[in-house]
Parts: structure tokens; sequence; C-alpha cells
């Protein structure tokens, strides 16, 4: 590792966040989508969904998280996609900094932005009722996967933000991501859909993840699912962390 | 022009290609190109659209490699000494490569912060200054016109002082005016020792600035001399054209009443 990374990291993280701090519209509509999910579901169809749960919104709220990360994820690679075509990504490329240092600001900008997005979100769904008994660990523990989560899934957005032909191309990838929660534990629980979908359901990331925070926030204990949890974050971190680094080497040699 | 044509014996010169080749895919951009540049003096690399000059500066600053031949910047190979190499140079790319959101002064700093170099503040400072940007220091960029982003840029390109500067056609998508600009920031530079390889599509810019041009067409160095000796290889049609670019621009900028800047033509 470069001497300088720590340094260069921080430098380049310092530069995105005040990009951010210039345009927290970016936060905005980051939470907007997810609020607007959760103010439908809790109130327009939340009434006819039987989830076992006496509160619904305590039931709704941490698939709702999860889309708020998969639609925050989708500006990482929008402002990589801006800055390789601004030419600015080829001056720090032909600079003596740690090259990897510009990848990983744009990763630590992702987190800090998302864990914005998701405290705006939880500060919605606790003006309309959301309660849990979680204690400290309880939310350290949601608050470590959702990191996870972050970061696996801004590994991701890093490759069609170097690889993107347009700025509508960088973003388009984060639109199943956005729609995965639908077909999982978020809404419904998984008992009401026919087979073959509830199979899907049932063995896809999302919702193990949901139902371990669920099982955090309502102080149960957390079952297997915190492992599948945490195996499908940590999978999914490192095979898209391993093809980033792979796309980002073709991309700079 | 007191650059001799002959290559320096005594000291290294500050860029030396050999034999370079880059294709991509089926496409042959490079085909074989030897150049030497001298150390203090402004060199043009001029071709037409798609004649390899981008192709060239980036294996030069390390941002694409060579599928063969052999490139030395500041005596520094560019395929096993690219860390090296990249101590040495900067790099102004085609477009102005800077933050439009950031500040001028902000751009500044993140450059000298990223040079690892003592009070960024202080060097910012001093660079707004001498391209007469204090004014428009604390402005974001996206508020500044385009003479103002490439001097911003060139500006960039020059922290922490290093030996050798690549300017991917630094004055396309400019109006003659901030073009002046820039070719006086040229001068400065290699009065200051700095080497300066430019590429151009604008025979006149060549011209005006480079003690030594080389001509680049299908991924060969056509020619390669100063620019008396490149008078006598051209044929004549082209010379005219030469010759009548700055007239047309004398005309635009009396009209527009800059007529101040001609005496630094």
């Amino acid at each position: 590792m470069n001497k300088h990374f720590l340094g260069d990291t921080a430098v380049l993280l310092g530069r995105s966040l005040r990009h951010i701090a210039r345009s927290p519209d970016t936060i905005i509509t980051t939470a907007i989508m997810p609020i607007a999910f959760l103010l439908l579901f809790v109130y327009v169809f939340g009434g006819a969904i039987e989830t076992g749960s006496d509160s619904y919104v305590n039931y709704l709220l941490p698939g709702i998280l999860l889309i708020t990360i998969a639609s925050g994820i989708s500006y990482t690679a929008y402002r990589l996609f801006l800055d390789l075509q601004g030419g600015i990504f080829e001056r720090f490329q032909s600079m003596p900094i740690a090259r990897s240092a510009v990848l990983w600001a744009h990763v630590l900008t992702s987190l800090v932005a998302n864990l914005i997005s998701l405290v705006v979100v939880i500060g919605v769904a606790l003006l309309i009722g959301f309660r849990t008994g979680a204690g400290v660990l309880g939310w350290l523990a949601v608050a470590g996967i959702l990191v996870l989560f972050t970061l696996a899934l801004t590994w991701i957005a890093v490759i069609p933000g170097l690889t993107a032909k347009s700025v509508d191309g960088a973003s388009a990838f984060s639109y199943p991501l956005v729609f995965l929660p639908f077909i999982s534990s978020a809404f419904v629980p998984t008992g009401s859909m026919p087979g073959p979908v509830r199979a899907f359901a049932e063995h896809q990331p999302v919702t193990s993840i949901v139902n371990a925070i669920r099982d955090l926030y309502t102080e149960q204990r957390v079952g297997t699912d915190i492992w599948i949890a945490l195996a499908w974050c940590i999978g999914i971190l490192v095979a898209a962390y391993v093809f980033a680094g792979v796309t980002y080497r073709r991309r700079i040699s | 022009m007191s650059i001799p044509p002959t290559e320096h014996q005594v000291e290294q010169p500050a860029i030396r290609v050999r034999g370079l080749e880059k294709s991509f895919k089926q496409v042959t951009v490079l085909r074989g190109v030897d150049v030497d540049v001298a150390r203090g003096s402004i060199f043009a690399l001029l071709g037409s659209n798609g004649a390899g000059k981008t192709t060239m500066v980036k294996i030069l600053s390390t941002l694409l490699k060579a599928d063969a031949g052999t490139a030395r910047v500041n005596g520094f190979d560019v395929a096993t000494q690219a860390a090296d190499v990249r101590e040495s140079i900067s790099l102004t790319g085609q477009f102005a490569a800077v933050d439009q959101i950031l500040s001028g002064r902000e751009n500044l700093v993140l450059v000298a912060r990223l040079r690892h170099l003592k009070d960024p503040g202080a060097i910012a400072d001093d660079l707004l200054r001498r391209f007469s940007l204090t004014e428009a220091g604390n402005r974001r960029v996206a508020t500044y016109s385009g003479g103002m982003r490439r001097r911003l840029d060139i500006a960039m390109s020059l922290i922490g002082n290093p030996p050798v500067i690549f300017l991917d056609e630094p004055t396309t998508g400019l109006d003659p005016e901030a073009r002046i600009e820039v070719w006086q920031a040229v001068r400065d530079l290699a009065r200051g020792g700095t080497t300066v390889l430019l590429t151009t599509q604008y025979l006149d810019e060549a011209e005006q600035l480079a003690d030594r041009i080389a001509i680049l067409h299908e991924g060969r160095i056509l020619v390669n001399g100063t620019l008396d000796e490149l008078k006598r290889l051209l044929p004549p049609a082209e010379v005219e054209y030469v010759e009548k670019q700055p007239t047309l621009e004398d005309v635009f900028l009396t009209l527009v009443g800059a007529g101040t800047d001609r005496e630094q033509r």
C-alpha cells in the first residue's frame, strides 16, 4: 500500500463531501422515494396487509432502509462518471498519489451520504409511529449491517461508474436493486407468495437482511438470519470489490 | 528559437521517445514515433484530429501503456518508473480538468495537498495572483469563463513545480482573447525553465509558441524541426494559411477592442 493512501483518501474524501454539502439535494432525492414508499404503504396499502406484527411501520422500516441505500448508491456511479468525463480523473491519475485513493474517496462519500439519508428516513418513520425497544447494542448491530450493505452496493456502483457511456447508463443499474426488496419479506410475509416467487424471495439477500434488522428492532433473539445476512453482505462486498478493482485497473492501464 | 536542432549530448533530454507504438483493437494509432524534447524548451506536436497526439500525451503521462518502444520523461521510464514520472510531470488534458463545484482556490489547495506540499493555502494564493484570478478565487469554477478555467487548469499544473508539463490542445474551444492569455502563461512557464510539450491542431499556435515543432500524421512523425526549418518544407498553400490566421484574429481583436493584446503576439 502506498504511504500516502490514507492522507490522499482523506483529501479526496473532503473534496467529495464538499460536493454533497453544496448540493444537498442529492441527499434529499435519495430520501424522498423511500419516504414516499413508507407513507404509501403505511397509510394506503398497509391496512390491507396482514403481517402478524402489531404495527405495520415497525414491520416495514427495515425494507425501506434497504431501498434508501439502493437508491443512494447510484450517486456514486454518477459522481465517478462525472469525474471521468470531466478529465479531473485523469489529472488525479497523472499525479503522484495513491491510485486507489480516488475510488476509496468515492466509496466513503457514499457511506456518509447514505448514513445521512438513513437518519432522515428513520426520523420520518419515528414521526409516523415507528417504535423500537432496541438498546445501544441493537442499534449498533443494525448500523453495522446497514454499513456493510452500503459498502457492498457502493462497490457494485463503482463498476458502472467506471464503464458507463452515458449519465443514464451510470445510474440505471440501481433500478433492479431498488426493486429487489419488493420480492422479499420487506413489505409482506413471504408465506403469502406463490411457490416459485416465494422460493426466490426466501433465498435472496434482502429477506435475510430485513429479517435480521427486524429481529434486532423487536428485540427478539436473532436467529440464523443475521449470519445469512452477514454472509450475503460480505460475499457481495468482496465480489464487487474484486470486480471493481479489475475494472479500475483495466480502465487506468 | 535558439534551441539547436541537434541532440544534447551533455544533458539528457527532458523527453525521449523511441519507436513508440500503440493500437486500440484494430486501429493503429502510433506506428513508431521517435522524439526528443530538450530541457526548458516548448515543443509542439502538431496534427489533425485523430493523428495520435492525445494518445502520445497519455502514454507520456503514464495514463496509457505503449505496445512497443520506450519513452523516458525526466530520465524515468514511463513503463517501469511510472511513480517517478508522475512526480516529474503535470498533465493538462484536452478539457479543463478542474472541479466545477469547488472554488478556484479550493481547486489549487486540493492539488497542493495531493502533491503533499506544505502550506497549500499560500501556494494557492500565490498562483491566483500570478494568473490574475485573485478576485475570482473564492467563486465556484462553474461561474468562470473558458479562459479563466484554462488559466486555473494551467495554474493547477504548476503546483509543485514539475519540470515537465504536458498541455493537450490547451486552446481548443477558447476565443481569441483567451488563447492569447493561455499563450502568455505558456511562455512564462518556459521562461522559468519548465519543459512544455503541447499538442495543437492550430498552425499559428505552434508558430507562436514552439521552439521546435513536430508534425504527427497517421501515427508517424512526418517532420521535426524549428519553425524556419519547417517553413521551408511546407508547401506554399499551407504557409499561406499560417499567414492568414493572425490577420483574421487581428481584425477580430481590433473590432472587439482588445487592441493592446496585439503587442504580446
